[in-house]
């Protein structure tokens, strides 16, 4: 049975970069996928396109295409990316001018446009904000982006035209996997169950290093080999949807059952119900299996049919967020810093600062579960303060920095290490609009020999 | 017994909502799990980290419970204040209860 092997190149925006080069050399991969852009990603680059019309994609680009573009070449392997964001169009190019660099032509590269529904919203003002049941006019003027998230077919369509690379914008994570598995193996779009199969492959791959032995290991309990050369994973998927999910012999990391069940459930709600624009995924029922050394089994995954509408992810202007910190060490360090807490509280009132939300964390005590979690457990040789507050202005989000910093000739004694930012708010909520509204378009660059 | 003998943990965000799986490490705990771990004892434990809604999907074929847990990040990872926006470390306080 003809089987196909897609490798994943990156989990995120910022991810490693030597991971996908070992897959593209050693990986005797066909397709090798790079998923790049968080919930927020893409509202930031948008307002990086608004500064500069050629700005607004992943900012690693680059290093990232002439890193793996000579192996792949060399092996036949095509490359699918959401590595466009806010600018797919640029995207494309500067892939070409790498190509191009490196004397790769000829060289195909498909750009998936489409997912930027920002004036259809603006003209949709009766939608709804999932989060809040707000419509979404009451975002007005402080709206940036909205962007749908478009599905496997304009991804098949460019692959169908002989692309080499894909770079869309926001595409559904799983569906970058999803589309090269529908493009070989001939799947209709309306077969639910080998949707759902495509999906659940897309889903433990996306993430990259978390279902190879990455962001896993809790030494004693779960021990991971040679987690900094951690390997990127495989799926070679079978025409029927079966997969197994191994690695490149040799590199750090591993798959095991485990690995792959807390993958399986990361950024699950209903696993019976896990909506992408291409299918409703059902989950419930998939079986794991341990294979050998590092390869496990997934298969017995289904699904219902898709969504009749498309999430959008709705990015607007909340504001500012100032933030300072400083640490205090040694005999008493819990006391002063409770005091320095106590004394930034009081000087963010008497300046009288509009604040709309203020945090303030001891670092090493409290600062992540809280103080009740945190309640037994033992003091601490050093704590470091945290402040952080919400305000209008990015004056006013200054002003939170330096209550900190004042704390060096002001505060405490022994306060040491303090650090401020401040910074605007580009935050995200979500609609759901009906897909007839958005239409996916594929346009295809050529780089000559 | 703390839970993190049995099971091991990893945590999600989408918005403001996130989700945190407890995998047996062996199957046949998972009816322990199951038993030991409920709504009630996720909302108790975790208390005023918790502003919404808990909801526990059992997946016994996997060994595994998804909890799902609204209004839980501050608005969510790209306005919250927190040091942990995501809720990251979430996992790990869950297999701190004990069973």
């Amino acid at each position: 049975m003809k089987r196909v092997r897609l490798g994943t190149g990156a989990g995120y925006s910022g991810d490693r970069i030597e991971p996908a080069v070992e897959l593209a050399e050693a990986g005797n991969i066909r397709y090798l996928v790079f998923e790049c852009l968080a919930e927020r990603t893409i509202a930031l680059a948008q307002l990086a396109k608004r500064r500069d019309p050629s700005a607004g994609f992943d900012p690693l680009l680059a290093d990232r295409m002439a890193a793996v573009l000579p192996a792949c070449r060399r092996n036949g392997i095509t490359i699918i990316t959401n590595m466009g964001a806010a600018n797919p169009h640029a995207a494309g190019a500067a892939v070409a001018a790498v190509a191009r660099s490196l004397g790769l032509g000829p060289l195909r590269i498909a750009i998936v446009t489409g997912d930027d529904v920002t004036e259809i919203i603006r003209a949709r003002q009766d939608l709804t904000i999932e989060e809040t049941g707000a419509p979404v006019s009451s975002l007005a003027d402080s709206l940036v982006s909205a962007n749908a998230y478009l599905g496997a077919e304009p991804i098949v369509r460019a692959l169908k035209d002989g692309a080499d690379v894909v770079v869309t914008g926001r595409v559904a994570d799983p569906s970058l996997f999803l589309a090269p598995l529908v493009h070989e193996f001939g799947w209709a779009a309306d077969d639910w169950t080998l949707m759902g199969k495509g999906t659940l492959v897309g889903h433990l791959m996306e993430c990259a290093g978390q279902v190879s032995g990455g962001y896993f290991a809790d030494p004693g309990y779960k021990d991971v080999p040679n987690l900094a050369r951690l390997g990127f994973p495989i799926a070679e998927v079978a025409a029927d949807g079966a997969a197994t999910i191994t690695k490149v012999a040799g590199s750090g990391g591993l798959i095991t059952g485990a690995t792959c069940r807390e993958q399986l459930l990361y950024e699950v709600h209903d696993p019976a119900r896990y909506l992408t624009p291409d299918v409703a995924a059902d989950f419930s029922g998939v079986s794991i299996t341990e294979a050998g050394p590092d390869q496990v089994r997934v298969d017995g995954g289904g699904g219902a049919a898709r969504p009749g509408s498309l999430k959008v992810s709705l990015g607007y202007g909340d504001g500012y967020i100032g933030e300072g910190q400083i640490s205090y060490a040694g005999p008493g360090a819990l006391a002063r810093a409770r005091l320095a807490r106590d004394i930034v509280a009081e000087r963010l009132r008497i300046i009288g600062l509009p604040l709309r939300e203020l945090r303030l964390d001891l670092i090493g005590v409290d600062a992540i579960h809280g103080p009740e979690l945190s309640a037994a457990a033992p003091e601490p040789y050093e704590v470091r303060l945290r402040v952080a507050g919400r305000t209008h202005t990015l004056k006013e989000a200054e002003r939170i920095g330096n209550e900190v910093e004042g704390l060096y000739t002001n505060g405490p004694a022994g306060g040491g290490g303090a650090t401020k930012m401040a910074k605007e708010v580009i935050a995200v909520q979500s609609t759901l609009i009906p897909r007839e509204l958005v239409t996916p378009q594929v346009h295809m660059m050529e780089v000559q020999p | 017994m703390k839970l993190r003998e049995l099971a091991h943990s990893r945590t999600g965000d989408k918005g403001n909502t996130s989700n945190i799986s407890v995998i047996a490490y062996r199957a046949e705990d998972y009816a322990r799990l199951e038993a030991a771990v409920t709504v009630e004892r996720v909302r108790h434990h975790l208390g005023a980290l918790i502003q919404g809604e808990v909801v526990r999907y059992a997946l016994p074929g996997l060994g595994a419970l998804n909890f799902v847990l609204t209004r839980t990040l501050g608005g969510g990872v790209t306005r919250s204040l927190a040091l942990d926006a995501h809720g990251k470390c979430l996992s790990s306080a869950i297999l701190d209860l004990d069973v």
